[in-house]
């Protein structure tokens, strides 16, 4: 039943209770003071080189889509996992076929000289 | 503990209405792209619950295609964004209007 | 647990594995063969990729059988519209290379698109599972969005890709719900269980839904009204060629698909969707011609003349008989022919780069290229719909079945809208003949291949026009299959 579940609703606006709460009380008693130093955006420490919003090379754009595409074929192999030793033969030809296509797709890619890093 | 198909499928067609809405009153390409994944999302979810409720992985199936497919899409369609901010230096619909709409 | 795995057969997708792997060899070709080899050899191997496939379709002739688990249907309705595509994607091919060379675009990724489109049409005309004509949807549909986007530089062109790409992935959502809550409603994604369901216990709120919402993922591709708004725009920023192989072959598939869904599997409720799509028919046809009246932009124009002829078509899928089905393909078939060759006129009257995209640019066309302005005449006269030309017979069969299945009224409508569309056809015919050229634009580049090419799409307009007998027949064969 839905009741099952409270602890995890206790939990839920416990974990929320924290948060919000740490925030506010920080807020609501801690002293403001401001400085040049302390309003720099929060670069791991180090102090902050250039405008955040520079122009990327197109080149990661392209990476992030080759990775995108070639990254969500991959679920096909899932499925297959799942009934690798059912489908034996049958489903190691297929899946052979899928990835040829997608080595074809690669080459092409690499042929074209779109994963060249200068 | 049994949650009923209605619950699953008043979320997804709400998620799909938003997205609708969203490509439609949206000017920016990306946004707009946005909305269709998410109209394909809520496609997504009503095709999982679907598919527990005739005990059939049919629908699963389906669901591993839409991703794919949606994938390509978005590949090719921010590639033609990226072209047309370079062409134009920005990416807002309703300035696509060379063309009369 | 153990999984039947299902026999196949692989001659029956024959023409699929040529044009894939066609495709993929022209990619890597592409890629990796040197400068010199390059251009010159992709449009010929994609043209005999095409052959064989056409070849391998006429081997399948005749056989009534289901494979891959019936995922596919291997009939005589996919047999005709394989013809159709396999027709539409060789002659577009033809028509590109001059083409192309003129904007220095001739890749091998352009012929390579072209095969993998002509791929997702035949799934969509041979689906027997809705997961299959979705698929072949988006295998049609994304290469379709690359190719307008073909002209990097020309903002038209990216303008164009754009639309088409939202409003493209936009309907396929739609598509894709309706395919979801049909399988809400009867637990299968086969056309023939759900036809079976559909008949035993009748439709529920599901189905009825997931019916309305195909119809609108449907009407998107075939540029139905009110959803047609994306053509104009799609079909006047596209490159020429694109957009003559769009016009004919996005059509036919999304027409064979449409066909095959409504007539197998809800036949039993006709009523419930003919009053939507008599209505969305009408608006369809007069949109259309109406505002092909005002363009003088000729792509702009044989896009609203494309969105009329939707509406025609969709005036046999209404009479929902053999008769109609039947007019469906001869119609199909015909429009291919003509359209095809009406826009290989346009490429080549536009010269070099799409210069002279105006009507008015074919004054005195009549006296400078005589044999140019008559074929030209042949495919207005076909797409106006006049005897002996197979536009004629194409729309004649189409009224007909209507008039059989009881719509007068939608008859009467078509062919006032038949009479508005002389008007903005024989306009050009008029202007080619009786207007003297204003300038002389220079000369008009025409390969002896184009040339033939466009004389025997002339002759065959004419000749299936006036000897229908044979293609009627094959046509009545294909959709034997809708046994209503």
């Amino acid at each position: 039943m839905l009741i099952d579940y409270l602890p995890i609703l206790v939990y839920f606006v416990i974990a929320l209770g924290v948060a919000v709460g740490m925030v506010a009380l920080s807020e609501a008693v801690g002293k403001k003071t401001h400085s040049t130093v302390k309003d720099l955006p929060y670069e791991c420490g180090m102090v902050p080189v250039g405008d955040a919003r520079s122009r990327y090379s197109v080149k990661f754009f392209v990476i992030a889509m080759f990775f995108l595409v070639f990254d969500i074929e991959a679920i096909f192999l899932y499925p297959w996992a799942v009934v690798f030793k059912q489908l034996g033969l049958f489903g190691l030809i297929e899946m052979a076929i899928f990835i040829i296509v997608l080595a074809v797709g690669l080459a092409y890619v690499w042929g074209k000289g779109a994963l060249q890093w200068e | 503990m049994e949650i009923p198909i209605s619950y699953y499928l008043i979320l997804s067609s709400a998620l799909f209405a938003i997205g609708t809405v969203g490509v439609l009153i949206r000017r920016n390409a990306i946004i707009i792209f946005m909305s269709i994944e998410m109209m394909l999302n809520a496609v997504n979810l009503s095709l999982v619950a679907f598919s527990d409720l005739h005990r059939s992985i049919d629908g699963q199936m389906l669901v591993f295609f839409v991703m794919v497919v949606a994938a390509a899409e978005v590949a090719v369609g921010l590639a033609l964004i990226y072209v047309i901010f370079r062409n134009k230096g920005n990416v807002y619909v309703d300035e696509l209007n060379i063309m009369k709409w | 647990m153990s999984i039947d795995i299902p026999t196949i057969c692989l001659t029956n997708i024959g023409p699929l594995i040529t044009l894939s792997v066609a495709g993929l060899l022209l990619l890597l070709f592409d890629a990796f063969s040197g400068k010199a080899m390059k251009k010159a050899h992709f449009h010929q191997f994609s043209l005999v990729a095409v052959v064989i496939a056409l070849l391998q379709t006429v081997w399948l002739w005749n056989r009534q059988t289901t494979d891959f688990s019936r995922m596919i249907y291997v009939d005589n309705f996919s047999f005709f519209f394989n013809v159709i595509f396999l027709l539409g994607t060789g002659i577009s091919i033809i028509l590109s290379v001059h083409y192309l060379e003129n904007y220095r675009k001739n890749y091998g990724e352009y012929y390579a698109l072209m095969l993998f489109a002509a791929v997702g049409m035949i799934l969509m005309a041979a689906g027997g599972n809705l997961v299959i004509i979705f698929l072949g949807v988006e295998i049609l549909s994304i290469p379709i969005y690359i190719l307008s986007g073909l002209f990097r530089e020309d903002l038209k062109s990216n303008e164009a890709a754009l639309k088409y790409l939202l409003l493209g992935a936009f309907s396929s959502a739609f598509l894709l719900f309706g395919i979801a809550m049909l399988y809400g409603g009867t637990g299968t994604f086969y056309l023939a269980d759900l036809a079976a369901f559909i008949k035993k216990s009748g439709m529920n709120g599901f189905t009825y839904v997931g019916m309305g919402l195909l119809i609108v993922g449907f009407g998107f591709k075939v540029s139905m009204a009110p959803f047609h708004m994306w053509t104009p725009d799609v079909y006047e920023g596209a490159p020429t060629s694109i957009t003559a192989f769009m016009s004919v072959g996005t059509k036919a598939a999304a027409f064979a698909a449409f066909l095959r869904v409504f007539l197998e599997v809800f036949p039993t409720v006709r009523m419930e969707w003919d009053l939507l799509l008599w209505v969305a028919a009408v608006a369809t046809m007069t949109v259309g011609n109406v505002t092909a009246l005002a363009q003088t932009n000729i792509k702009r124009m044989l896009a609203y003349s494309s969105i009329a002829h939707a509406g025609y078509i969709l005036v046999g899928l209404i009479a929902g008989n053999q008769l109609g089905a039947t007019g469906i393909l001869y119609y199909l078939l015909a429009y291919t022919i003509m359209n095809l060759g009406a826009f290989g006129v346009v490429i080549a009257v536009a010269r070099k780069k799409d210069n002279y995209l105006n009507i008015y640019d074919y004054a005195g066309l009549g006296f400078q290229y005589p044999g140019l302005a008559a074929v030209m005449s042949v495919f207005l006269f076909s797409l106006v719909g006049m005897p002996p030309t197979a536009g004629f017979l194409g729309k004649f069969y189409l009224f007909s079945a209507a008039v059989e299945a009881g719509y007068i009224w939608l008859v009467i409508i078509a062919v006032i809208n038949s009479l508005i569309s002389v008007y903005y056809y024989l306009r050009i015919t008029v202007i080619m003949y009786m207007q003297p050229a204003e300038a002389d634009l220079g000369p008009v580049a025409m390969t002896p291949v184009v040339n033939a090419t466009l004389i025997i799409s002339a002759l065959a307009v004419l000749l299936i026009g006036i000897f229908p007998g044979s293609i009627f027949q094959l046509a009545m064969n294909s959709v034997k299959i809708f046994g209503s």
